[in-house]
């Protein structure tokens, strides 16, 4: 009689101790290695889970000082992530089509909880992406991130950058207010504008890519309904999915490229750390070990010890959460102080004046105030693929690693951004106050001015500076320091002239209160 | 395929393709082909065939006191309207340049967006639009005139009330 009742009680208690113990071993089921205080630990903390094992299991110390890369890229991460997420709540409430999208913008302007300040971060967030992504690239250019192997891992880069851009644009237009309209329809007529070529030289009957591009994008003739849809679409949908593979190529890659780039000497100019606090393998990892020895070629520590590098848990992660969450700051403080734009409902009658796009395609639109096609498509294409050029031409090994590192280095991008600064600043001088060739001889034909105008003309001399510098200096690297500097110079001109400078009729004005009352 | 001993090659040699390896590469140049070709048929989609907008032709109603080089502009179209001596013309107000709706004004007409002037004809004398604004196809008599948005005629056209 009395040992089933034994049983009994052992079994419910056996229950009662599982009950207890269900919340740890969720998680030890969950994380598999216990908590991350060794090194092996800390090892399977990082190759244990999917999300981090993009990074490898240790993290040189170069990586983590501040003036390697200030987190830029991170930064741009986190802003992306915070877009995700007040993205996503935004699509709770706002309806893609003409009739109604404006008021669910309003509706969540001033009727959903918390509506304005979501938008407000989202808009914010999305800011912050655009200049941490231009920085971060302006960071991995300045410290030769870009050569061998990280070529095809900066393509990618550039990849990411377009796409962030084509974020920004289409989600430009879904209020349907004033602004959105005007900015889309120049948009989509800069799509359109390989006509002015082809128009000129007559053959736009028979080949028109700009019209195919407009329609592509518009699908209509007009921005309507169609186009609403499109950019939606693209918006919360095709662009984030492409942005999405991208970022995971590029993580991906700059582990299998060898970690963040590095001076060769990194290990002798470092400080000599305390081993007290960080020993170097407490416990073997044979686990990295093995596959180690088995690839072949440049990874991460094939043919290197371990020596200065740390355990990426938690060095390297509480970093990243540190940037994670001043970017998540940033974006709220800016949210509290200002708020995003709405203006009147949007009326295809009446252009807004000035009708500007968001500000960093204000330096664009200052170019196609001077020829919709150089300044819209010409121009940026020739940037684009002269980035993409970089490091196929230079191939130079000296600097890598370094700060404007290479032949030059800190003065000629000192030289650089005074000449870049100053030339742009000139030209655009000369237009506002003496105007251009059609002002000097009316009736030129449109091809001239398409091939001749300001635009065309400061991206030549930026060109031959760029060649200047490669013969004075006798290197590819000093060309392309000058020619980055410069054409960031350029962009950072014409963008505050456009942002601060243009009123009505984009006319010159000194300040917004010298605008006509109208 | 058989080789003869005498005719070892040298492992240099190209070696020939054996019958499998040859219909294994078809069968994979075939799926690639058939999957570019699906691609390309299913990025006709997005193409549209036909245009959603309004109608492009449409009534108007002059006004009785319209003065000659007075801008008459129908309600929610771009175009201008004018009536001389010499008969009545429609001027397309959408700049050449980018897509912005041009404003009448008592020179020609003047662009918002970039800043481009036109004259009173629809030439450039300013500004970066590539070419002068489109004349349009105009119908009618008395007050009564259909303007067709689709047929551009050459400028100076006008049509005898």
């Amino acid at each position: 009689m009395s040992a089933p009742v034994i049983e009994q009680r052992t079994a419910l208690r056996v229950f009662r101790d599982n009950l207890l113990a269900a919340p740890r071993r969720l998680l030890d089921s969950a994380f598999r290695s216990g908590k991350p205080h060794t090194d092996r630990t800390r090892s399977n903390f990082v190759f244990g889970n999917v999300f981090l094992h993009l990074h490898s299991v240790r993290t040189h110390r170069w990586t983590l000082r501040w003036a390697t890369t200030a987190g830029l890229g991170i930064a741009s991460t986190a802003a992306f992530l915070i877009t995700l997420v007040t993205g996503v709540l935004l699509m709770f409430y706002y309806k893609p089509y003409p009739d109604a999208a404006y008021d669910s913008i309003k509706d969540i302007h001033f009727v959903v909880p918390t509506g304005r300040f979501i938008r407000n971060i989202h808009r914010w967030a999305a800011n912050v992406m655009v200049v941490t992504v231009i920085l971060h690239m302006a960071r991995a250019f300045y410290t030769g991130a870009y050569r061998k192997p990280r070529e095809f891992n900066w393509l990618i880069g550039m990849g990411l950058f377009v796409t962030t851009l084509g974020l920004s644009f289409t989600g430009y237009l879904l209020p349907w207010d004033q602004l959105a309209y005007w900015a889309i329809t120049i948009g989509a007529n800069i799509a359109q504008s390989p006509r002015e070529v082809t128009d000129a030289l007559g053959i736009t009957e028979w080949f028109d890519p700009g019209g195919f591009q407009r329609l592509l994008l518009l699908g209509s003739d007009t921005v309507g309904a169609e186009a609403l849809i499109r950019f939606y679409l693209l918006h919360v949908m095709l662009l984030p999915l492409v942005l999405t593979a991208l970022m995971a190529v590029h993580f991906w890659r700059i582990r299998k490229d060898g970690g963040i780039v590095r001076p060769a000497d990194a290990d002798q100019r470092l400080a000599k750390r305390e081993e007290a606090v960080y020993p170097v393998f407490t416990e073997a990892p044979a686990k990295t070990y093995q596959l180690a020895a088995i690839v072949r070629g440049r990874t991460t520590a094939v043919g290197r010890g371990p020596e200065n590098t740390v355990p990426s848990m938690p060095h390297l992660f509480y970093a990243e959460l540190a940037v994670l969450m001043l970017t998540a700051a940033i974006c709220l403080a800016l949210s509290l102080v200002s708020d995003a734009p709405l203006k009147e409902l949007a009326n295809p009658a009446v252009p807004e004046n000035p009708a500007k796009a968001p500000w960093y395609f204000l330096g664009l639109q200052e170019m196609v105030a001077f020829s919709a096609f150089m300044g819209g498509i010409g121009i940026p294409s020739i940037v684009i693929i002269g980035l993409g050029l970089i490091p196929f031409l230079d191939r130079e090994e000296s600097g890598t690693g370094e700060w404007f590192g290479g032949p030059g280095g800190w003065p000629l991008v000192k030289q650089a951004t005074a000449f870049g600064l100053g030339t742009a600043i000139l030209i655009e001088a000369l237009v506002i106050r003496f105007g251009w060739i059609r002002e000097w001889f009316p009736g030129v034909s449109q091809l001239v001015v398409t091939l001749i105008n300001p635009g065309t003309v400061l991206t030549l001399i930026y060109g031959l500076y760029s060649v200047w510098l490669v013969r004075r200096y006798n290197s590819t690297r000093a060309g392309a320091l000058g020619l980055f500097t410069v054409f960031l110079c350029g962009f950072l001109v014409l963008t505050i002239i456009g942002v601060y400078f243009r009123g009505p009729n984009w006319e010159f004005y000194w300040s917004p209160s010298d605008w006509p009352k109208h | 395929m058989t080789v003869k001993a005498r005719e070892q090659k040298s492992r240099l040699d190209p070696e020939p393709m054996p019958r499998r390896d040859f219909l294994g590469l078809s069968a994979i140049w075939a799926m690639g082909a058939a999957l570019f070709f699906s691609l390309l048929g299913m990025l006709r989609l997005p193409k549209a065939a036909v245009l959603s907008s309004p109608s492009k032709k449409f009534r108007i109603t002059l006004p009785k006191a319209l003065a000659a080089g007075e801008a008459y502009v129908p309600p929610g179209r771009a175009v201008a309207v004018f009536r001389d001596d010499a008969g009545v013309h429609a001027i397309s107000t959408t700049c050449t340049h980018l897509g912005c709706i041009v404003k009448p004004t008592t020179e020609g007409f003047e662009c918002p967006c970039h800043g481009s002037l036109f004259a009173a004809d629809g030439s450039v004398t300013r500004g970066p639009a590539p070419r002068s604004l489109d004349w349009l196809k105009v119908q009618g008599s008395g007050d009564a005139w259909i303007v067709d948005e689709e047929s551009r005629v050459p400028p100076g056209t006008r049509e005898q009330a």
